[in-house]
């Protein structure tokens, strides 16, 4: 069953464009994520060896649907589906559709991490002054932003924070979206032996470090993959080209270069 | 009502094992839509097709390939995909532990309890013991056919198993560059500084609760019914202050006064 494809993540266009406030300062921004798939992705392909695409259909009239032949519909009973579109979204919350207004600051490093969700960028659309005294005044102080703001039909949390002169914005989770160990049906606490815990605490610094080195933090399997296109690919089999055909449009877009684009662009 | 545990294993100590069972730590929130024909207002179905001939191309003859040049691509055959999967294991291995907050909330994925399955007193020293270090392990398991990294942590005395995204999957800033323009003037940085310090506060989640999707149901039951609610118009995109100073120093005198306000009630 189609539900709404999360998979636009990988696109050209901003995810959200609008404005950041902070007292009676707005910044222009575009929201792009910050967060991709693996980096390595087989491509689905047809017996020929040509390229596939993901078509929508009609189940009437077998026919593939376009963009415009496409609504969006929230099930009200059985097979009753009421349309809604992004614009009646968005004008449900007009200021929040459009501003993610800044309301309160917290210490950036005081945030249960478990709220923490999607990685984003905001990045300059428009003049870059303001933009550039907001990063830099998150630097300094260490803290996090934090507001509220609508996207997509759907209300984010948001925490702000400036990662190298670039303004982040990291979606968290609401309070009443994680569990409580209450909720879980977790066991009662127990009070564990003094004895063991101590023994535990001498292991815990034992065995700590200061840092993580990021090579503790590939991606194995994403690797095991690509040495097996590899050891293929100097074989010479199993090699099959599309040339000739149609041109079709490059599915595979690199969110960096996207990135560095618009950010070029808002020089 | 409790919830069923996900999955069982073992959290690896150097020698010590310590059985536990993972439940889920979130809770499913928000609308769903669906994507509606325009003409029938029948849920779309959804297909595969050759990219330049739009022929469909059913299921069974599906391949896959990793592009190595445009449109050139290596087939990699079902069998080698499912020798390639990790060993089926029980075993979640904490390599070591870091101080709290070292690794970067943007690695942060999906959060899960452990719960105790047997040795409950072993579990709940390990909670304590990592709650007063102030520690977090890092862990790397295998679970249903895939790899995992994680953060194990403790959390008002019960465990904690986030898992993280790996390297590749999280962009930088330092990837990015930095944006263009000046540094910004040292005036307007401690008057933005000043603002920052009037709202500052702690987090506490229970502080944000949202109405919006309640305000989008009303509005989808209200339609149902044959009824027009009105809408708001959208606001034009406001403007960028022309002057940086005087925008922060309104922002501050409008902020003071709010909280002399609030001091007062």
């Amino acid at each position: 069953m189609p539900e709404e494809n999360e998979d636009q993540r990988e696109s050209s266009r901003p995810f959200w464009s609008g404005t950041i406030s902070f007292g009676l300062v707005s910044i222009p921004v575009n929201l792009f994520p910050a967060n991709r798939g693996s980096q390595v992705s087989l491509r689905m392909l047809g017996p020929n060896g040509k390229p596939l695409a993901r078509k929508y259909y009609s189940e009437k009239t077998g026919r593939d649907l376009d963009a415009e032949d496409i609504i969006r519909g929230f099930e009200i009973s059985k097979d009753r589906f009421v349309e809604i579109s992004d614009e009646e979204l968005e004008r449900l919350e007009p200021e929040r559709s459009r501003d993610i207004s800044l309301q309160s600051f917290v210490d950036a490093q005081s945030i249960p991490r478990i709220y923490f969700e999607h990685g984003y960028f905001l990045l300059p659309s428009g003049s870059s002054r303001a933009y550039h005294l907001l990063a830099e005044t998150m630097e300094r102080t260490g803290k996090a932003g934090i507001a509220t703001f609508v996207m997509r039909g759907k209300a984010y949390l948001v925490a702000i924070t400036a990662d190298n002169g670039i303004l982040r914005a990291e979606t968290m989770r609401f309070h009443d979206e994680v569990r409580s160990p209450q909720d879980v049906g977790l066991p009662r606490k127990q009070n564990p032996a003094p004895a063991k815990v101590k023994s535990l605490e001498s292991y815990i610094t034992q065995h700590s470090r200061a840092k993580l080195p990021l090579t503790a933090m590939r991606d194995k399997d994403s690797a095991n993959l690509l040495k097996l296109v590899k050891r293929k690919q100097k074989t010479r089999k199993n090699i099959v080209s599309a040339g000739g055909g149609k041109k079709h449009k490059a599915e595979v877009i690199d969110i960096l270069d996207v990135l560095r684009k618009s950010l070029k662009e808002s020089a | 009502m409790a919830a069923r545990a996900i999955w069982k294993g073992s959290l690896g100590l150097g020698r010590t094992k310590l059985p536990v069972k993972l439940y889920s730590a979130v809770e499913g929130r928000g609308l769903h839509f669906h994507l509606l024909e325009k003409k029938t207002h029948k849920r779309v179905k959804q297909h595969m097709v050759d990219a330049s001939t739009g022929d469909e191309v059913p299921r069974e003859e599906i391949r896959k390939g990793y592009e190595i040049e445009p449109d050139t691509f290596v087939l990699v055959e079902e069998d080698e995909l499912e020798k390639l999967e990790p060993e089926p294991a029980t075993d979640i291995e904490i390599t070591g532990f870091l101080p709290e907050g070292r690794i970067g909330e943007q690695y942060f994925d999906v959060p899960y309890y452990l719960g105790p399955d047997g040795d409950a007193k072993s579990y709940f020293a390990l909670a304590e013991a990592l709650g007063n270090k102030r520690r977090e392990g890092f862990a790397r398991w295998v679970m249903r056919k895939k790899d995992y990294i994680g953060a194990l942590c403790a959390r008002d005395g019960y465990l904690m198993l986030i898992t993280l995204r790996f390297a590749e999957e999280v962009l930088t800033a330092r990837q990015l560059g930095p944006p263009p323009g000046k540094a910004p003037d040292a005036r307007e940085v401690k008057m933005a500084q000043q603002l920052v310090s009037v709202l500052e506060g702690e987090f506490r989640a229970e502080d944000y609760t949202d109405e919006y999707e309640e305000k989008v149901l009303k509005y989808i039951k209200a339609k149902a019914k044959g009824r027009k609610p009105k809408l708001a118009v959208l606001p034009k995109r406001r403007p960028e202050p022309k002057s940086l100073m005087a925008a922060l120093s309104a922002s501050l005198k409008s902020v003071s006064k709010k909280e002399k306000e609030k001091a007062v009630a």
